[in-house]
């Protein structure tokens, strides 16, 4: 990602400084401003970046005390780590677990968050404001209200410790936000192209599927991605629903190398990575559309 | 009332309508929104059973005595039935005026809303600021933005794991802090260092997330509104206290109401973080979590009123703000 828009990003910025007349005006600020963004900036970005860097490089040590004297690791860096982990422990069980995972409840949570936010988008129903009610306040419900009987239900439906049943929990979180945002994207779509395609004789569900859903690719990645980031990253529900250790997902597989083996840090590290790589590939993919997405669910109301 | 045109159906709605039977009423709105409808219906579904219908059955449990050990479950063969009874708003009193009550709940209480207040707060204010740097023409922004953006682009587990090693007793912000003659607090055991820890970690964590979403904001602006106000004489302060932050309040309504319910139910980083160790940084989302699943026997009933407690306050607070929004003369943010 970064080497393809870096390249073009640069000439852009630097035209106005050359073109840039004498007069101090808004946008073009004096050396002194511009080296203090530079400097805020950096020492953000090394913020953000530092927490993640120091991990992979915490996984390249041999030891598990290495957290504790990262000087010794530079003499003896090793990948050996990785190769533990991919072939010694379930971490390929972890993969798959996590992959049907959150890819069911991408599929399933953007097809159904798409056509209900094209529904309140596009059409004022009866019921409407408590229906937009009803999304928002299933945002916020505590994981705690939800988890003791979903618990109970899905036992008794035998779906503990199976990834239908955490694919379907997953879906009751991320839906009602991947309508809310869609909805936001639709509304940015001119209404025009609708009337277009009602006149040309397409049903409201033609419309929707062959004139909107096209347009609105945007928003549908963000959407995609956010039901992916929450299914990945979900600790509560997967750490009490998945029971076997084969089916555990990242998360609650991570968490296992602190109970069992306790010591064991530097392979928790390297699995961190292993873990970290794919997901911020996919958040990179999608990033260029992020910005979009999301103040366009954002800016309308 | 006013009379809109359903621009996607090109009919007309509101306005005053013939009085019908309530049949024939019924069945017209069937026959004009039915399209409508069939598309909420997955929605319906799916928020309906899986949550709804839970939220019910919480709310019953919440008047039982529900726990682990009269639930009912199967050991092996045996199938055994639940015993648990009905025991009225016991479970609400007990957690609001019982013995201990300080303890296990205000204490809680108070510690959530200390923790929510401070880190939307923060995630807001250091959003906005990277934002407005961000949106200047800037060599390398679109690199910045990349690394910026990173916190939020690997998942929490993963980097809550990155910090509790660094946070560790000789880890590495020990050491640099040590190095450079500053006291060194036990970050993962002294329960203030814990509070500070955790508000750190969730600040990191939350603050791209606002950035990405103010500067959206910020590149809506239009920037003849700027031009215009540059006209007239205003200088920066003015320009970003009266064109900027005025642009900006759709979406920086959305995103603290975002963030004040993310925040408040955010299980993940204080779970990681101190997992058991750690009784005064649990916020209520944890802590009832840890009465539900985290201790034997598994405590449903009292786990579940914590629960429907949360969902109260976030209810009240979210009718108080928005309402609060519309007195400010500004269309609801969702």
């Amino acid at each position: 990602m970064s080497t393809t828009t870096l390249p073009t990003a640069a000439p852009a910025d630097r035209a106005p400084a050359a073109a840039a007349p004498p007069r101090k005006g808004r946008g073009r600020r004096g050396l002194a401003g511009s080296l203090v963004s530079h400097a805020v900036l950096i020492v953000a970005s090394f913020a953000a970046l530092f927490p993640i860097a120091w991990l992979v490089f915490l996984s390249l040590g041999p030891d598990k005390d290495d957290y504790l004297h990262p000087g010794r690791i530079f003499g003896r860096m090793t990948l050996d780590n990785y190769t533990f982990v991919l072939t010694e422990t379930n971490f390929s069980d972890w993969l798959v677990s996590t992959l049907v995972v959150s890819l069911g409840t991408t599929v399933i949570g953007v097809l159904v968050a798409a056509t209900t936010g094209y529904a309140v988008s596009r059409m004022r129903f009866p019921g409407y404001r408590k229906f937009m009610w009803v999304l928002l306040v299933t945002q916020m419900f505590p994981v705690a209200v939800l988890m003791v009987p979903m618990y109970e239900i899905l036992s008794e439906l035998r779906l503990v410790d199976s990834y239908l049943g955490l694919v379907l929990v997953y879906c009751s979180t991320a839906v009602p936000y991947c309508a809310w945002l869609l909805k936001g994207y639709f509304d940015t779509i001119p209404f025009e192209i609708d009337e277009a395609g009602r006149v040309d004789g397409l049903t409201p569900f033609g419309t929707f599927a062959r004139l909107i859903l096209p347009l609105a690719r945007p928003g549908l990645a963000v959407a995609a991605f956010y039901s992916f980031i929450t299914a990945v990253g979900e600790v509560a529900f997967a750490t009490t629903f998945l029971l076997s250790d084969t089916k555990y997902t990242f998360a609650v597989g991570l968490q296992s190398f602190v109970s069992e083996h306790d010591a064991q840090r530097q392979y928790m590290a390297a699995t961190a990575v292993l873990v970290a790589v794919p997901v911020s590939a996919f958040f990179y993919l999608v990033q260029k559309n992020l910005v979009t997405g999301l103040t366009a669910g954002g800016t309308k109301g | 009332m006013t009379v809109a045109i359903d621009r996607a159906t090109g009919k007309r709605r509101g306005g005053p309508a013939p009085r019908r039977g309530p049949l024939q009423r019924l069945r017209q709105g069937y026959q004009k929104y039915w399209y409508a409808y069939a598309m909420i219906a997955p929605v319906v579904a799916v928020i309906g059973v899986l949550v709804l219908y839970p939220l019910a059955r919480g709310l019953y449990l919440t008047f039982t005595n529900a726990n682990s050990l009269n639930s009912a479950r199967t050991i092996g063969v045996n199938e055994i039935e639940a015993t648990y009874e009905w025991i009225g708003l016991d479970n609400y009193a007990d957690i609001l005026w019982g013995p201990t009550a300080y303890d296990r709940f205000w204490s809680h209480f108070i510690w959530t809303i200390v923790w929510t207040a401070l880190c939307v707060t923060l995630h807001y204010v250091i959003g906005l600021g990277l934002a407005l740097l961000l949106n200047q023409k800037l060599r390398g922004r679109t690199l910045y933005r990349l690394i910026l953006v990173l916190p939020w682009a690997v998942p929490t587990f993963v980097t809550v794991f990155g910090w509790r090693f660094m946070l560790a007793d000789s880890g590495v912000i020990n050491n640099a802090l040590d190095s450079i003659g500053l006291p060194t607090p036990l970050w993962l055991e002294d329960s203030f260092w814990q509070r500070f820890a955790a508000v750190m970690v969730n600040t990191w964590c939350g603050v791209p997330f606002m950035m990405v979403s103010l500067l959206g904001g910020l590149q809506s602006i239009d920037s003849s509104l700027y031009e215009a106000a540059e006209m007239d004489g205003a200088n920066a302060w003015q320009r970003f206290r009266h064109v900027t932050l005025p642009g900006l309040r759709s979406v920086s309504s959305t995103v603290v109401l975002l963030g004040v319910i993310w925040t408040f139910n955010q299980f993940a980083v204080i779970f990681l973080l101190f997992g058991n160790t750690a009784p005064d940084a649990q916020i209520l989302v944890t802590w009832a979590y840890q009465l539900g699943f985290g201790q034997q026997p598994r405590d449903y009933a009292q786990s579940a009123a914590y629960g429907i407690l949360l969902l109260s306050i976030l209810i009240v607070f979210t009718s108080v703000y928005r309402r609060w929004l519309d007195r400010n003369g500004q269309q609801p943010a969702l």
